[in-house]
């Protein structure tokens, strides 16, 4: 009694019997779409934001040294009043605010359990990547971004970018990204169109998304 | 709106006439089990839809609007005829070597600590689903919007089994809880407005606000409260997918409203149904089809989210994951060499938006959860013709499918060349030819010949008669011709033929 894997793999067989496919090897498809970029780093920046604000995130740009004061500004408009983040968030980003901060996980703290999340106001993170052209942010599950469920359950996510982590478009980002990570790719706040073709924003997921770009260095950087 | 159901025949794998001499073919999609078949043709079926009004203005509307979106977002990008060309022989290529990723994607996703299972058909797949979600013991299960899912009639057989299945994309909230079925592949509620959602989530949702408006807003609101419970509580989750590599073992999951990312991360068993086809090769290829999908589909740049994870990851996400691997009449399709590129399909659903037959008959005048130009050919191909046969007529062939596919399936001449295997089987299985082949070789007998051809054309002036009242000939109530013109229009003839006109345009010289 043969499995149904060796069942299936045989029809696949038996099917390029009766019709033999074309001798297509992977490295003769042709690639003549773009891989590369020229924009240089304030380009891509001011791209980013164009592309967020036109996707209803809320924007915030700021100097490195403001940073601190302005985590604390968005969270305080905010109303915030207890915040999840990942256990290796930069701590130095949380120094101006005074919003009740619990890490999840990390040395020695158990996860926050779904019901407790549930119940905070907002979650703050970076990135693993932006991407400029689609206004896209990617998160991989590395320290100062956390489990997938941190940036889910809250109805406010925070979102820093910082310049090293802006890339042009998505062939750029895919090249940047380890695809084995679990990985969630944020293009503004959850919408649906299912309502008469009505954009509705804010169904599941973070209803507000706020991105904070750091705006230095200026000038161009090799990417 | 639903067409009435006639009961279904029990009747397992149904495999294709073998001709003495030539080896045997896989199978096609098992009858008595999925939603592959309609209980009308495409023309009975479309005679009523076409009544209904209201279904014609807001698919009318929905798809020029999805169809504007598209054309803008497409605009913007200056190497979209280079994309669609790779992505086209990107899937050519894999449908090729299907061999050899799928156990690559098999020992991928293995690795990383996931369980792979193979189903040969619906049957399989939906037994497979049950036993799984049963030894969690569990009875109800939440749902990321999935084709395939529908496709082997996985929620009727999960509830055959005790299983609740909750559908979380809204679109299917509302076609679940209104008792109905899907008319879009992107957009399954459209022929649906506003006041009529409301009535079924008055109706329908536990605990919903009695003072619920009927404000696109306000119905999301009630949508969102309603799945926030069973999300934050379920233990076992269902989803399809958009894209598996077979070099990583990733798979990823396309949305917009996060039920997808809610599915996908809280419960702590995910099981992920998926059809054979959906394979791509390496993780860099994803640069392609993560360009083509969205603007394709819902004409944006990226859509809100897109999710990707490869087997179990500790600590984060379900901590058991099993993907089912989907067959179902997949390779049959595999073996036909002029109909194959349909497996190639990306379920952007562009073609629905820009088809005017969809477009004035909805979705559920196809009869099978593919409707509009890709479910005219792998409808058919995944059941065998047979048992399908009026989808590939139901097409003007005006090409427009072909010019916004983002993989270039050719669609029209796959329409063509089911209608010719349809009229082959018909007239093998009938012992004498259909309508069609009838009326051809009567055609192309005046044809052949230059007299015959001038004095049809001649006498086809005559049509002007018929004709005269609106500039149309509708139905003639001919033999032959009944069949042909009762759902078909043909323009009057007009008043000179082309070789009159030339004769007299070149008398000078």
């Amino acid at each position: 009694m043969s499995s149904a894997k060796d069942d299936i793999l045989s029809r696949v067989r038996q099917a390029h019997v009766a019709a033999p496919p074309p001798a297509l090897g992977y490295a003769d498809v042709a690639r003549e779409y773009r891989t590369t970029s020229e924009l240089g780093l304030d380009a891509m920046r001011e791209l980013l934001i164009d592309r967020l604000l036109d996707y209803k995130a809320l924007v915030r740009p700021t100097r490195a040294a403001d940073l601190a004061t302005t985590v604390a500004a968005a969270l305080a408009d905010r109303g915030v009043l207890t915040a999840v983040v990942p256990p290796g968030l930069p701590p130095e980003w949380l120094a101006e605010t005074d919003v009740e901060v619990r890490f999840d996980g990390g040395l020695n703290q158990p996860p926050i359990s779904v019901a407790d999340l549930d119940q905070m106001g907002a979650v703050i993170t970076g990135c693993a990547t932006a991407v400029a052209e689609t206004g896209t942010l990617v998160l991989d599950a590395s320290g100062d971004q956390g489990r997938r469920v941190i940036s889910l359950i809250p109805d406010y996510h925070l979102c820093v970018v910082r310049p090293e982590n802006i890339c042009a478009d998505v062939p750029q980002a895919l090249a940047r990204l380890e695809g084995t990570r679990p990985l969630t790719m944020i293009s503004g706040p959850s919408a649906t169109s299912d309502i008469e073709l009505n954009r509705v924003e804010g169904v599941h997921g973070p209803r507000t998304l706020e991105v904070i770009v750091v705006t230095d260095p200026v000038g161009e950087v090799p990417h | 709106m639903s067409a009435p159901t006639a009961p279904r025949p029990v009747v397992s794998t149904t495999p294709r006439p073998v001709m003495l001499g030539m080896p045997a073919l896989p199978p096609t999609s098992p009858r008595g089990v999925g939603n592959l078949r309609g209980d009308e043709s495409f023309p009975a079926f479309a005679r009523h839809s076409l009544q209904d009004a209201q279904l014609r203005r807001n698919l009318g509307n929905a798809t020029q609007t999805i169809r504007g979106k598209r054309e803008q977002v497409v605009a913007e990008v200056d190497d979209w005829q280079e994309l669609r060309e790779a992505g086209r022989q990107l899937k050519v290529h894999t449908m090729a070597q299907l061999e050899t990723y799928l156990p690559q994607l098999e020992a991928a996703v293995t690795a990383q600590g996931g369980v792979v299972h193979w189903a040969r058909d619906a049957t399989e797949a939906n037994q497979i689903a049950i036993d799984l979600i049963q030894a969690k013991g569990v009875d109800e299960v939440v749902k990321v919007k999935s084709m395939a899912t529908a496709e082997i009639g996985l929620n009727e057989a999960l509830e055959a089994a005790g299983i609740a299945a909750v559908e979380t994309d809204l679109a299917e909230l509302i076609v679940q809880l209104g008792h109905d079925k899907p008319s879009h592949i992107l957009v399954p509620a459209i022929h649906r407005n506003r006041s009529e959602i409301r009535e079924i989530f008055l109706r329908e949702m536990e605990g919903v606000d009695p003072e619920l408006t009927d404000e696109p807003a306000a119905l999301a609101g009630a949508a969102r409260r309603h799945l926030r419970r069973k999300f934050l509580s379920a233990k076992v989750a269902i989803s399809g997918a958009n894209f598996a590599i077979a070099e990583t073992g990733t798979l990823a999951v396309v949305e917009s409203e996060g039920n997808g990312r809610m599915c996908l991360t809280l419960p702590e068993t995910l099981i992920t149904i998926m059809g054979i086809e959906k394979l791509v090769p390496r993780w860099s290829d994803l640069e392609v089809f993560l360009q083509l999908l969205p603007r394709s589909s819902t004409g944006e740049r990226m859509n809100p989210y897109t999710s990707m994870w490869t087997g179990v990851t500790p600590g984060d996400g379900p901590q058991e994951f099993h993907l089912i691997l989907l067959d179902n009449g997949r390779t049959a399709v595999l073996a036909d060499g002029e109909g194959r590129d349909a497996l190639n399909c990306i379920r952007c659903s562009a073609c629905l938006n820009v088809c005017p037959v969809y477009e004035r008959a909805g979705g559920h005048a196809y009869g099978s959860v593919y409707p509009g130009p890709i479910g005219a050919i792998l409808s058919p191909m995944l059941t065998g013709i047979e048992d399908n046969a009026s989808l590939p007529y139901a097409s003007s062939l005006c090409g427009a499918c072909y010019d916004v596919c983002p993989v270039k399936i050719n669609i029209p001449e796959i329409l063509v060349h089911l209608r010719a295997s349809h009229t082959e089987t018909y007239a093998a299985e009938h012992r004498r030819p259909s309508v069609e082949a009838t009326a051809m070789k009567a055609v192309a007998w005046v044809m052949s010949n230059p007299t015959r051809w001038k004095l049809a054309l001649r006498s086809g002036r005559i049509g002007r008669i018929l004709g005269r009242q609106r500039g149309m000939i509708g139905e003639v109530p001919l033999p032959l011709a009944k069949q042909w013109t009762d759902a078909r229009d043909i323009p009057q003839p007009p008043q000179q033929t082309f070789r009159d006109w030339w004769a007299k345009e070149h008398k000078e010289s």
